[in-house]
């Protein structure tokens, strides 16, 4: 049991009528990294939204961390504090300096006093290799500096479990690798990882599973060499195809 | 083997000549229409400046105690009018009569100078403008009613009722859009708030003061809370107007904020949400400093509204600027130069409606600039 970190039953939700997630059964032990992939509105955002709670899921169980989420704010808060997120377009805070951005969390939330949460923003911030900007403004940084910075702010809430919802998809091509590096960095230190992501290359070298989704539901989910050599479903194969044509 | 990439450097535009008559010829002469509207208008400017630079400068009369000068001169404006009266049009008629004491309300005004510039510029780090915040919104309106009003350690009383002039229109408008400032807050986060009751509640406060004008706001603060109010209670008259100001204002803050809210994306508040932080921590740390900043030239434009609103106070029996310069051109001292004292509230309201339009347009100008990076 508490070698699981995300357990996720007959999980199901609904935006209106629109039936988004059908019967999602998923399970990610410590420790694991798992890559979630398929078409445009297949429900990958929807799911790993739903591990955090900013999508509420309507009937199933999601435990995170052996904390079952429900209506109770209490569970949401105590999820959040184990659960990081990246998202697609960074969400900085704008107003704020870098440091700031990774800092004002760990302060107001978990009571860290500022020097402190200074010191291991700081540590983080080395990590990604971005510490010398740590003055700047989000504005005034690159996309992948940007997301790296993102990661960072995750970071200094010291969660257990890191979400990324494709974090490179908004990036020019140069700037991709820099991310996934430190991805792959993060990879290396143990942490439990769910992403949303198209990059094969990372999937291939990181991930321990690979889940491929299409309309709201789990299609298939394999270990990388398997799901990329000898995918079991027509759908799969055919995804396959039509991202290497790109 | 590949070949070397050598880039092309960089060369001046082609250079336009003579851009001062291209500026005219764009700007004055481009089409029949526009040739036939410059020649109009040179004309009519050509026929009035001479005349009322005349009347208003050049053969104005500016000195004397009494109008025997301005008499004898009926062709040029009688500024020594509210030269002798200037005192009284700007402070009221406490500190028109007591000339020894102007000094407080000029000491409060100094600080109210030095306080907004240095909260409106971005010269202080955010930290002591926070204080500085807290300190105006506070201990500043405290100091003023103390300093303005007197009656402890030995200042001479200057009833409410003996306020007037610039200094009563700079307290009512500075007074409301600062009270009303919070309240608009509390209102704009409530009228996107889930809960329906409070949704519905602002909405209804907020939808209740736009409906009516101000004038009548304060007609019904003055005339008609008394009835409502038992007799021993009496409710100072600036007091009332400046609460019917503060909560005509307050809904129109809100509106501006709630502007200022919507524009703030959602990926904040779920980055805010995924870092843990709760309902107040995510509005007060992250979507409010970003949202009141975009408010800032909405707010600003309702407040420009709100201070030519304040001359309507004069229904009710105060003497702002407006009216405490017309009270000069009815009394007998002074009486028949309306145009003196029209032109001369025209020019306050001018300056200092001007100044602050020209305040949110360079506010507006760098929230653009800013969106752009
Ligand atoms: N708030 C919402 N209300 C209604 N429908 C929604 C909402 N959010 C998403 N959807 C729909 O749900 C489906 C799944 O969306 P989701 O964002 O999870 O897809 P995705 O797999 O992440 O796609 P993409 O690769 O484009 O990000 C889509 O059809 C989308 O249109
Ligand atoms: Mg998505």
């Amino acid at each position: 049991m508490s070698d699981l970190a995300i357990i996720i039953r007959n999980m199901n939700k609904w935006y209106g009528k629109f039936h988004v997630l059908k019967n999602i059964n998923m399970e990610v032990k410590v420790g694991e990294k798992i890559v979630v992939c398929g078409p445009s509105g297949s429900g990958k955002s929807t799911m790993i939204r739903c591990v955090n709670r900013l999508e509420e899921h309507q009937s199933g169980d999601i435990i995170v961390d052996g904390i079952e989420l429900s209506d109770d704010l209490k569970s949401i808060d105590k999820v959040r504090a184990e659960v990081g997120m990246c998202f697609q377009h960074f969400n900085l805070f704008p107003h704020l300096t870098v440091l700031e951005n990774c800092t004002i969390a760990p302060q107001w939330i978990r009571k860290v006093p500022q020097k402190e949460a200074e010191e291991a923003a700081m540590r983080y911030l080395e990590r990604v290799k971005i510490a010398d900007q740590a003055l700047k403004y989000p504005g005034q940084l690159s996309g992948g500096q940007q997301q790296r910075v993102a990661i960072a702010r995750s970071l200094c809430m010291e969660p257990k479990i890191m979400l990324f919802d494709e974090p490179t998809s908004a990036l020019d091509p140069e700037m991709i690798s820099e991310v996934l590096e430190t991805m792959v960095n993060l990879a290396e230190t143990g942490m439990t990882m769910v992403c949303v992501t198209h990059e094969m290359g990372f999937a291939r070298s990181v991930a321990d599973r690979v889940v491929f989704m299409d309309g709201g539901e789990i299609v298939e989910e394999n270990v990388p060499e398997q799901f990329f050599s000898n995918p079991q479903m027509d759908r799969t194969q055919m995804f396959l195809e039509q991202i290497i044509r790109h | 083997m590949a070949k070397v990439f050598v880039p092309t450097p960089p060369s001046p535009p082609p250079n336009s000549s003579t851009p001062a008559i291209q500026w005219l010829k764009r700007n004055f002469f481009n089409s029949p229409f526009s040739i036939v509207m410059t020649l109009l208008s040179v004309y009519v400017i050509w026929s009035i400046v001479p005349f009322a630079l005349n009347w208003a400068i050049l053969d104005a009369t500016w000195t004397g105690t009494d109008r025997t000068g301005c008499d004898a001169n009926p062709d040029g404006a009688c500024w020594a009018a509210l030269r002798v009266r200037f005192w009284q049009v700007m402070l009221g008629r406490f500190y028109g009569a007591n000339p020894e004491e102007i000094w407080r309300p000029l000491v409060i005004f100094a600080l109210f100078v030095v306080i907004a510039y240095l909260l409106l510029s971005e010269t202080l780090p955010g930290e002591y403008r926070l204080y500085l915040g807290g300190f105006a919104l506070i201990v500043f309106p405290v100091l003023t009613y103390g300093l303005i009003h007197g009656g402890m350690f030995g200042l001479k009383v200057a009833a409410t009722s003996q306020w007037g002039g610039f200094m009563l229109t700079l307290i009512l408008a500075v007074g409301g859009i600062v009270l009303a400032f919070p309240l608009g807050i509390v209102l704009a986060l409530g009228r996107r708030s889930s809960l329906p009751v409070v949704q519905w509640l602002s909405i209804t406060f907020i939808e209740f003061w736009r409906a009516n004008p101000l004038i009548t706001i304060l007609f019904m603060a003055s005339n008609l809370l008394p009835l409502f109010l038992p007799s021993e209670i009496e409710v100072d008259k600036v007091a009332r107007a400046l609460v019917a100001i503060t909560l005509f204002q307050s809904a129109y803050t809100a509106e501006a904020i709630r502007g200022g809210l919507a524009s703030i994306p959602k990926g904040q508040f779920e980055a805010a949400d995924s870092l843990g932080f709760k309902y107040h921590h995510t509005m007060g740390l992250i979507v409010l400093p970003q949202a009141l900043k975009v408010s800032i030239p909405a707010i600003v434009n309702t407040f420009i509204a709100l201070f030519k609103d304040t001359t309507l106070v004069g229904i009710v029996g105060l003497l702002d600027v407006f009216r405490m310069a017309q009270t000069v051109s009815r009394s007998t001292e002074w009486k028949g130069f309306d145009y003196e004292t029209y032109i001369f509230s025209a020019l306050i309201f001018f300056m200092c409606c001007y100044g602050m339009s020209r305040y949110s347009q360079s506010i507006e100008r760098k929230l653009n600039r800013e969106h752009k990076d």
